[in-house]
């Protein structure tokens, strides 16, 4: 898969990506995107990325295993369900700091689902790419 | 307010804690005798038989609280479970110094501490489940400290599916208690005894009951878990598998005695699975020399004391089960401290191989001595208050002979493995060892002494615990005020006379030891026909039932097990709708003429698929089919839909862009003609299958409760105008934190499917 032109162009899609990625997660609240979609468009982005350079550009790229972000994806999704604890309500109830702009605990839950995405996606390819 | 916080605090300083451990500092040791101390300021308010209850909202919608309970025996436990843990992780940081994965290590163990008092300080039966499961959870992580070893993996597994499985059976049953109770609080279970004990259903609850606590607290034929789990360090072996966690069964037992202590079924499973423990282990420790096999048989007999006490209904049986289980508690684990030292010192820890230690360690053998008179139950440590109570209990019980016979066995055998353990390695003539062997420094004597040295103030001040512990605890265990006033001389009694046969029995069985063991030893039927090899041979059964069924399904082509699975569903649905008569068309007069375009250009697709012959032809077109339902999705109104398949088809390409390059690429379809038709047969089987079914649906009308809800609670409640991820992350959270949990555990778990395949082909394995 080492292209000379997927290289060259996976060099602008990759930030595309992930741009657009954020874009599509910060938005989901009130319009077509979420977690879910955006981490797909940063999983596809990385994934170009990662094809000509292999297992090891992939594991330059992340910097962390792609489990890990599995793991830090969860954690997000279960730290964001906690402060309803402290205030006697069940667990996952969220809390908002500015309801207006629908900014609360719930883009916390959605980083978590994002990360979980990529983190998925990622391991099945750094796996993939290391044989 | 102050029991969550207790149990609160424990889980959150397993980060502390593991911080501290990396380092192995002894700092490691503060957070449990935080705990213990905070348990002894709440000693007074129990003591005179109090109890404290809170309760938190925590699911409201299902009646379930997280509710908690401090009486005497859940305060028993929860000072066993700190100090000992006090005692247990001091030691550790001196005794795995140097280890790797120590951090994984100390959170493990602290997160098994905190869920140790959760669960026995729970109040509601769910949280109990919740709590006991996390032990069984932790227990396996600390089991498999060294996961390079395939014993200690085989160990942790063993030990894991054994408890887990006795979990779900317990699970069972708690649901079966709580709908014939009406509540999963376990105060008001206490509370309405006799009617639960009375009810119908009463003899399937103390089934499943006993089997969660017996899978536990290792009671055969369950116990062979228990003695392979000695492969974890000492310290886990000393905390989890002798003084706290396998007595979670016995505490669940305990808990619920009240309820049941006159039920006929709960008194012959307890004392008949406590009796035959108690012979079993008996049996199994005289065949060991590995100091810490022994003593885990020795633990085996006493679980199985505990367990046949219980089931002998009275007050002097409650009072037998409280002091045996500290005194079991407190000696145990000095011993298997004492044997960590041994095995850490020495090199070794196989008794035959040892003698004289007693020159080169002189504390740690006077260490071992206290705690072994303790265990042989001499006066005056509290070790023979306890197992003159247990033969009191015996002689008092209906079938007294039979239990006093079985318990002169089972106390015999412990004066054996106290011999063994605290006596035969320390003394005679100094034999050579793998080390050079010393007394250990202070973190790791400490414990061992302080626990050595209450076992024997306890029996010269017996009014010490009496008071304060055994009596609270044992009328929680009654379910009334018990009197009692522990003393350690009774005087002239059938006990005495007991005690002295015990003593006796026990010495001249270890003056025989080597040839009593290596006589018992021999008898491979053992080993051929136990419990052990009985677990081997499920699960190679199972191995070979999953290998099966996984080449019946999945024989290894992927268009055949594609193609099976399509025809699985094509007959199935077809069927249903065939002999259920469910088929309808819709009217399709609100369709219009974009749509129609679209069909076409899906039409186009679907037959560009169909004429592909080869690889890359069939990927694109079944891309377009793809990106033309992603369009329809657009069309009726479903735009996030539409966003989703967009990104799941362009992701897609992506990945056969990486896995084309290694596929077997030919020019043409291989296929031969018969395969081809009864491949176009499936496909079109399938078509038509869910093409009807789709138009039966559609011609229902439209139940609009749930939408019409969603749309008018999206704004006000969750300040979103996208409903789809509205309800995403907030509506249903807890859905979406499960699916992305097996999202990710699929993936790891691919991954490691992926591992094992390549390794197999390095090693040239099929």
């Amino acid at each position: 898969m080492n292209s000379l032109i997927l290289r060259a162009t996976s060099r602008l899609i990759l930030p595309a990506a992930l741009i657009f990625s954020v874009y599509v997660l910060l938005r989901g609240h009130n319009n077509p995107g979420g977690g879910f979609i955006g981490g797909l468009i940063a999983a596809a982005g990385i994934a170009v990325h990662a094809l000509p350079r292999g297992h090891d550009g992939l594991a330059a790229l992340l910097r962390a295993s792609p489990k890990a972000y599995i793991g830090a994806g969860l954690a997000f999704a279960i730290l964001s369900g906690l402060p309803a604890l402290f205030l006697a309500e069940p667990f996952l109830t969220h809390r908002w700091f500015f309801p207006g702009l629908g900014i609360g605990t719930t883009l916390v839950f959605d980083v978590g689902v994002y990360l979980v995405v990529i983190g998925a996606v990622l391991t099945f390819l750094s796996y993939y790419l290391e044989g | 307010m102050i029991l969550l916080a207790l149990v609160a605090f424990a889980f959150i300083s397993a980060l502390l804690v593991g911080w501290a451990g990396g380092r192995s500092s002894p700092f490691v040791a503060v957070i449990p005798f935080i705990l213990f101390a905070s348990f002894c300021v709440l000693l007074p308010q129990v003591a005179g038989g109090g109890i404290v209850l809170e309760a938190h909202r925590w699911i409201p919608s299902l009646g379930i609280e997280a509710a908690f309970r401090l009486d005497g025996l859940s305060l028993t436990f929860a000072l066993l479970i700190s100090g000992i843990g006090g005692a247990v992780f001091l030691y550790a940081s001196a005794y795995l110094r140097g280890a790797p994965r120590l951090a994984r290590f100390y959170v493990a163990l602290t997160l098994f501490m905190a869920s140790m008092l959760g669960a026995v300080l729970a109040d509601d039966l769910v949280l109990l489940v919740v709590f006991w499961e996390l032990t069984s959870l932790t227990s396996f992580l600390l089991i498999g400290y060294a996961p390079e070893q395939a014993e200690s993996r085989r160990s942790a597994q063993q030990g894991f599916l054994v408890t887990v499985a006795g979990g779900l059976a317990m699970l069972a049953g708690v649901i079966l208690l709580g709908s014939v109770a009406g509540t999963f609080s376990i105060t008001e279970i206490l509370d309405r005894g006799e009617v639960i004990a009375a009810h119908p259903l009463s003899s399937a609850i103390i089934a499943l009951l006993a089997a969660g606590a017996f899978a536990k607290s290792a009671q055969a034929p369950l116990h062979s878990w228990l003695a392979n789990a000695m492969v974890a360090p000492t310290p886990v072996s000393a905390y989890l598998h002798s003084a706290t966690m396998v007595k979670l069964g016995v505490y669940l037992l305990a808990r619920f005695d009240p309820v049941f202590s006159d039920h006929a079924l709960w008194i012959a499973l307890l004392i008949g699975f406590g009796a035959a423990t108690m012979l079993a282990g008996s049996v199994l420790a005289m065949r060991e020399t590995d100091l810490k096999r022994v003593l885990a048989y020795s633990t085996i007999v006493s679980l199985g004391t505990l367990t046949m006490l219980i089931g002998i209904p009275g007050e002097l049986a409650a009072v037998a089960v409280v002091a045996f289980l500290i005194v079991h508690a407190l000696y145990k684990a000095c011993l298997f401290l004492v044997a960590g030292i041994i095995d850490h010192e020495t090199g070794t820890r196989d008794s035959s191989a040892l003698g004289g230690m007693r020159r080169f360690m002189p504390i740690t053998a006077a260490v071992a001595l206290l705690g072994g008179l303790s265990m042989a139950g001499l006066p005056p440590f509290i070790g023979f208050a306890a197992k003159e109570l247990v033969y009191e209990t015996g002689l008092a019980a209906s079938v007294g002979w039979v239990l006093v016979a079985v318990a002169l066995i089972a106390n015999a055998a412990m004066v054996v493995v106290a011999g063994v353990v605290a006596i035969r390695c320390f003394a005679g003539a100094p034999t050579v060892t793998p080390r050079k062997p010393h007394d250990p420094g202070f973190a790791m004597l400490a414990g061992p002494i302080v626990l050595a040295a209450l076992g024997l103030l306890f029996g010269l001040a017996p009014w010490l615990v009496g008071d304060g512990l055994i009596v609270p605890a044992a009328s929680a265990i009654a379910g009334r005020p018990v009197a009692y006033s522990p003393s350690l001389w009774h005087g002239f009694t059938p006990m005495l006379a007991l005690s002295v046969l015990t003593l006796a029995l026990g010495v001249f069985a270890y003056l025989r030891w080597d040839g009593l063991r290596s006589t018992l030893a021999s008898i491979r039927q053992i080993d051929r026909w136990g419990p052990d090899r009985g677990y081997d041979h499920a699960m190679n059964g199972l191995q070979r039932l999953a290998l099966w069924q996984t080449g019946l399904i999945q024989p290894g082509s992927m268009r055949v097990y594609v193609g099976r699975m399509l025809a699985v569903i094509a007959l199935a649905a077809g069927a249903t709708l065939l002999l259920r008569g469910g088929f309808a068309m819709p009217s399709f007069a609100d369709s219009f003429a974009p749509d129609l375009a679209l069909v076409l250009l899906l039409v186009v697709a679907v037959l560009a698929v169909a004429r592909a012959r080869n690889f890359v032809t069939g990927i694109v077109a079944a891309g377009m089919v793809g990106f033309i339902v992603a369009l329809v999705y657009l069309f009726q109104g479903a735009p996030d839909l539409a966003f989703t398949q967009f990104s799941v088809e362009a992701l897609a390409i992506v990945i056969f862009l990486a896995i084309v390059g290694r596929l077997p690429f030919r020019e043409e379809d291989y296929r031969t003609r018969p395969e081809r038709l009864r491949d176009m047969g499936v496909a079109a089987g399938t078509g038509v299958a869910a093409t009807l079914v789709f138009l039966s649906v559609l011609s229902q009308p439209f139940d609009s409760r749930l939408s019409d809800y969603f749309r008018q609670t999206s704004v006000p409640e969750a300040h979103g105008h996208n409903l789809v991820n509205v309800i995403l992350v907030d509506f249903r959270a807890l859905d979406t934190l499960g699916e992305i949990a097996v999202l990710g555990l699929a993936a790891i778990a691919a991954a490691a499917v992926i591992t094992g395949l390549r390794r197999r082909a390095k090693e040239g394995r099929p």
